[in-house]
């Protein structure tokens, strides 16, 4: 068995070194496909937060992703336009900041997180899988009919959006944004799992009798935390959505949502570096097989069934075994 | 006579036409500790969670400190002092032994949103943790998952969670449910002292350790209190013998 430590220094070193080797070898293809599975990773990082440590099941994360990919667009759209988002009741224009649109991104996701998440944990169980669902649909189909943005088209965004200091049309540069947000959002995360509030979510997802008994309201530590998976997922949509310089409806499908949970369940439910591993695996799988057949999700549901009949804590699971107490 | 912390007003709570508690009016005196006995099926654990808030009584209410609590929900009696164990022990698993005691001193606390400083190293509530712990026998097992504790010891950090809390009265559901013989006697021990700390409403069927341990003895029998005395009061009620302890008691 791994230490879980050494393996995770050993994915961060991977995520440097594959790029780098990229870059030399003049292959921006690859580093293309290495910045997809970091942005896909940040996605699943923050759904992570709430199936691994706060126990629920969200089929709806995609919905996040969305709003991020729409901050990302309705904001350059309007930019590149030079046309304003409003006039009344003061002139908003749009921006190709990116921090601004992180931030819109941010803002946004966090709100439909608090609605989304306040009506959805009335339930429990397959009834919070289908509300969830229910919720992806709806902005799936609102994103279709919205015809100021595209409709079923989307929109396409013609220069990726700016970073003070960078120049984020160069492929390595925008790589090395993403994968630093990635890596700042898995710091905030250990240090969350560890918290006080991390104490209490992980006793709110397997023993919810127990913290109420102690005098906190398990409902809201979950609503909580589905709030800053939300947050985190809608960012990760505004990157995904400026990586391929275009936003449509499918950023809302629930294929998304599904794959989002896969990357989780590949890569380790409740483990921090679960969520990369499995995106990595995902988009490894994606361009290896995807050129040999076009139904290469086949391969990716036999891998799906081994790991969730044979190996309950996914990759990382299977190499370093349970999860140590923090001590 | 000293005023009750907690007291149930003919509290009557039906289950369609099953009348689970019938009009049970029982209180519960500081320093002492009150023993809930009767058969299965007598209504003991619906009338536990009427106290504890998690079922509301059909009719009655119940005060805590002075205060009707009847409309209160579980989390807000817990806040005021009321401190439960469970009869099938509710313990995060997969933590360790003192992550579970540390939730309790953290729910004490009333501070859980804290997203950045490890929990582990919040030097009040790991003292209090700790401290708690140790007073039930597990300050050398504090760093073992929770589920490789023996049953028995699961006991103990029940009740090492409930300690922490530091309650002004315990409500204690079968604690010595499974216990072995000496496992039962180290926490009859272990009770016997807490009572100075705080009264202990305590549901037993142990009928040694409550014999031991109680100062006053409600029996319940098809949701109705049909006695309420000390031990020997107890031992010596005819209606009681017929209805519960049989003829070998």
């Amino acid at each position: 068995m791994i230490r879980e430590t050494h393996l995770n220094l050993g994915i961060i070193a991977l995520l440097i070194a594959i790029p780098a080797w990229a870059l030399m070898a003049d292959e921006p293809f690859i580093i293309t496909l290495m910045t997809r599975a970091v942005v896909f990773a940040l996605a699943a990082v923050g759904l992570n937060i709430a199936l691994g440590l706060g126990g629920l099941v969200s089929l709806g994360h995609a919905v996040f992703f969305g709003i991020g990919g729409y901050a990302m667009g309705i904001l350059a759209h309007h930019a590149q336009t030079y046309t304003p988002l409003t006039e009344w009741p003061f002139l908003l224009e749009g921006t190709k900041s990116m921090p601004v649109i992180w931030l819109t991104a941010i803002v946004a996701s966090t709100f439909a997180a608090l609605v989304i998440g306040i009506l959805s944990l009335r339930t429990a169980g397959v009834y919070f899988i289908m509300i969830t669902l229910a919720f992806g649909q709806m902005f799936f189909f609102f994103a279709i009919s919205w015809s100021a943005y595209g409709g079923e088209d989307g929109l396409s965004i013609y220069v990726r959006n700016g970073f003070p200091g960078l120049n984020t049309l160069v492929p390595v540069q925008y790589f090395g944004l993403c994968l630093v947000i990635l890596l700042a959002a898995l710091f905030l995360n250990a240090r969350l799992a560890k918290s006080p509030f991390g104490l209490a979510l992980n006793a709110a997802r397997q023993t919810p009798a127990r913290v109420e008994t102690v005098g906190l309201d398990p409902t809201r530590l979950k609503l909580v935390a589905f709030v800053i998976s939300g947050a985190i997922t809608g960012l990760a949509g505004a990157l995904f959505a400026d990586l391929n310089r275009f936003v449509s409806p499918t950023m809302f499908s629930w294929q998304l949502s599904g794959e989002i949970m896969i990357f989780v369940i590949i890569g380790g439910v409740g483990r921090l570096f679960g969520p990369v591993v499995g995106a990595l695996v995902f988009v490894a799988l994606e361009h290896l097989l995807g050129g040999l057949s076009e139904y290469w999700h086949i391969y990716l549901g036999i891998l799906l069934l081994l790991i969730v009949l044979f190996g309950r804590g996914g990759i990382i699971g299977m190499l370093c075994g349970r999860e140590r107490l923090h001590d | 006579m000293t005023d009750p912390i907690l007291k149930t007003h003919e509290i009557t709570r039906f289950f369609g036409a099953l009348k689970a508690s019938d009009a049970v009016s029982i209180d519960l005196r500081p320093g002492e500790i009150h023993a809930i006995i009767g058969p299965n099926g007598a209504g003991k654990s619906t009338l536990i969670a009427q106290i504890c808030g998690s079922l509301a009584p059909t009719s009655g209410r119940v005060e805590f400190q002075g205060r009707d609590v009847t409309g209160l929900s579980t989390r807000a009696r817990s806040r005021a002092g009321l401190g439960r164990t469970f009869q099938i022990s509710a313990l995060a698993m997969e933590d360790s032994v003192l992550q579970n005691a540390l939730l309790g001193a953290l729910g004490a606390s009333g501070r859980p949103w804290r997203f950045f400083g490890p929990a582990l190293k919040d030097s009040a509530l790991r003292e209090q943790a700790e401290d708690a712990l140790t007073r039930v026998g597990l300050q050398d097992d504090m760093h073992k998952r929770t589920a490789e504790l023996s049953h028995g010891q699961r006991r103990q950090l029940e009740v090492a969670v409930a300690l922490t809390l530091q309650p002004k009265a315990f409500v204690m559901d079968e604690p010595m449910a499974g216990l072995g013989s000496g496992g039962s006697k180290r926490l009859t021990g272990f009770l016997d002292g807490l009572r100075e700390q705080a009264p202990i409403l305590l549901v037993e069927h142990d009928m040694d350790a409550v014999f031991a341990l109680a100062d006053r003895i409600s029996v319940l029998v098809y949701g109705k209190v049909i006695a309420t005395g000390t031990v020997d009061e107890i031992r010596a009620n005819k209606e009681v013998q017929d209805a519960y302890l049989g003829e070998d008691a």
